[in-house]
C-alpha cells in the first residue's frame, strides 16, 4: 500500500487546519471503504490521510433537532439503515442504506463518505434527494449548509472547497404526509454496485421528487409539482411525456463495465415508473 | 521509508500491544504481526469476505480497515470461536454438512455467521443469504454454508 502520515485530531478545528494546510495532499478517512482501497491500488496517494473517527463532535448518531434529523459525519449504514427515527420519517433513506455493499461494509460505509465519494452510483443520493437533505460543512471560513443538489459535480468532485469537510448531513422532518420508494438495478442479488438507482417521493400536495443515479456523471433530480404523476388515473399519456422529461436527464456512460448505455436507459424507465407507482401506494397506505 | 503508529487492542481476548506501519491494514498485523493466519488475503477490496473478522461486535473486510484504525478495539478472528479446541455448534454444523469444500472462504464464513447469529437467533434463509452475501465461495458450497448456519441457529447457539 502506498505510504502516509497518518493523524487523527481531536477536533474538527485541527481537521480543518490540517486539510487546509496539505490541500489536494491530505485525504479524509471516515469509513475506508472506498479510501483503502484506492490508497492500495494507488489511485490516491496522499501525503496524509486524516481520520475523523476520534472527532467527539462527528461521533456517530443520529439525532432530531428544529424539525431536522441530524446524520453526524462518521455514522455508518447499518446504524442508518436500523434506526427508527430515519425508518418512519424517511424509509427510502433506510432502504437504500441496507443495499450498500454488504454486511461487512455497511458495517464501516459512513453516508457522508458516500456523498463525498460522489460515485454517480452511490446508492444513497437520490433518497438524498429526493428528502431534500443538506449537507453541513465545516471549513476555514466556518460552517455552511449546502444544498444536496448543488453538492454534486462529477464522479470523486463535489463543491466542498479546500479544507473543508462534512460534519452532518440533515434532512428536514416534513409537516405533509408522504411515501417514497428506492429502486436499485444490480447483475447479482446481494453485493454489487448500481447499474441504476432510482428514488421517488410523493407527498400529500401532490408533488412528486424524483431521482435516479448510475446513468450520468452525478444524480440528478426532478420534480413535478402539477399533481400529474401524483395521480395514478391522470392522462398516461400526459403523465408519461413528464416521466420522459424527466428520464431526459440521464446520459450513461459507454465505458462503464457494469451495463451497457442501452440497458441503463430502459431499465431506468421500468425501475422509475415502479418508484411513483410504489411511492403512490405507500402515500395511500399512509406509510412511508 | 514508512510511519509507524503504537496500537492496543484486545485480539481473541488477549490484550495485545504493537508497532504497526501506518499503512498496513487489519489483516497484514492480524496475519503477520500476530501470526494468526484464520483471516485469508484474497480480493483486497471488500467484496470476497475471506479476510472477515469481527470488530467491537460487528463484522468487518479486515482488509479495508488499517490496523492503526484498530487501536483500543476488541477484535474476534475464528482463531477466538474456540479456544479451548472445542468446536462451536456453528463449526460443527459446517462440519455436518459438509459446507467446507477447499475451505479458504470458511473462516470468514464462519464469521459472519457468527455475527449474524448472536444478533437474529431465529433466521429465515433469505435473512442468512443476505448475512453471508458478502462472503464468496469459489467452490459454490452456498447451499451447505446456508443448510450449516440453518443448523445452527435451529441448535440454538452460535
Amino acid at each position: 500500500m502506498h505510504t502516509f502520515a497518518y493523524l487523527r485530531p481531536d477536533t474538527v478545528a485541527e481537521a480543518v487546519a490540517i486539510l487546509e494546510a496539505h490541500g489536494p495532499d491530505a485525504r479524509i478517512l471516515a469509513g475506508g471503504t472506498d479510501l483503502v482501497i484506492r490508497l492500495r491500488d494507488g489511485s490516491a496517494t496522499p501525503a496524509v490521510v486524516v481520520d475523523l473517527k476520534r472527532i467527539a463532535a462527528l461521533a456517530p448518531g443520529i439525532r432530531e433537532e428544529a424539525g431536522r434529523l441530524a446524520i453526524s459525519a462518521t455514522t455508518v449504514m447499518t446504524d442508518i439503515s436500523a434506526d427508527p427515527l430515519v425508518r418512519r420519517h424517511f424509509g427510502a433513506l433506510a432502504d437504500a442504506a441496507s443495499v450498500v455493499g454488504s454486511v461487512q461494509i455497511r458495517n464501516r460505509a459512513t453516508l457522508a463518505g458516500n456523498i463525498c465519494n460522489a460515485s454517480p452510483a452511490a446508492d444513497t443520493a437520490p433518497a438524498l434527494l429526493v428528502y431534500d437533505a443538506t449537507v453541513v460543512a465545516e471549513g476555514p471560513a466556518g460552517s455552511r449548509r449546502i444544498p444536496i443538489d448543488a453538492f454534486f459535480v462529477r464522479s470523486g468532485v463535489t463543491t466542498l472547497a479546500r479544507g473543508e469537510l462534512v460534519t452532518a448531513i440533515e434532512l428536514p422532518i416534513p409537516a405533509a404526509r408522504r411515501g417514497a420508494v428506492h429502486e436499485r438495478r444490480t447483475r447479482r442479488r446481494g453485493h454489487d454496485l448500481a447499474s441504476v438507482t432510482v428514488c421517488c417521493c410523493v407527498d400529500q400536495t401532490r408533488v412528486t421528487r424524483l431521482a435516479y443515479g448510475s446513468v450520468g456523471p452525478r444524480p440528478v433530480l426532478f420534480t413535478d409539482d402539477t399533481g400529474t404523476l401524483a395521480n395514478p388515473s391522470a392522462d398516461p399519456a400526459e403523465r408519461t411525456a413528464i416521466l420522459e422529461r424527466m428520464f431526459a436527464g440521464a446520459s450513461p456512460s459507454a465505458r462503464s463495465m457494469r451495463a451497457s448505455p442501452e440497458y441503463r436507459l430502459a431499465m431506468l424507465r421500468v425501475l422509475g415508473a415502479r418508484a411513483l407507482a410504489g411511492a403512490i401506494e405507500r402515500l395511500a397506505a399512509g406509510s412511508d | 521509508m514508512s510511519d509507524t503508529a503504537h496500537i492496543e487492542v484486545t485480539v481473541n481476548g488477549r490484550h495485545r500491544s504493537l508497532d504497526v506501519a501506518v499503512h498496513h491494514s487489519l489483516l497484514d498485523a492480524l496475519r503477520d504481526d500476530l501470526r494468526l493466519t484464520g483471516a485469508k488475503e484474497c480480493c483486497l477490496v471488500g467484496e470476497c469476505g475471506a479476510c472477515t473478522v469481527i470488530m467491537d461486535g460487528r463484522t468487518v473486510d479486515s482488509c479495508l480497515v488499517l490496523a492503526v484504525e484498530a487501536d483500543g478495539a476488541e477484535i474476534t478472528t475464528v482463531e477466538g470461536l474456540s479456544p479451548d479446541g472445542v468446536l462451536t455448534p456453528l463449526q460443527q454444523a459446517f462440519l455436518d454438512r459438509g459446507a467446507a469444500q477447499c475451505g479458504f472462504c470458511i473462516p470468514g464464513q464462519l464469521m459472519s455467521a457468527e455475527a449474524f447469529l448472536r444478533d437474529t437467533p431465529n433466521p429465515t434463509r433469505e435473512a442468512v443469504e443476505e448475512a453471508i452475501a458478502g462472503n464468496l465461495c469459489r467452490c459454490g458450497g452456498y447451499e451447505q454454508i446456508l443448510d450449516a448456519i440453518l443448523v445452527a441457529a435451529a441448535a440454538g447457539r452460535p
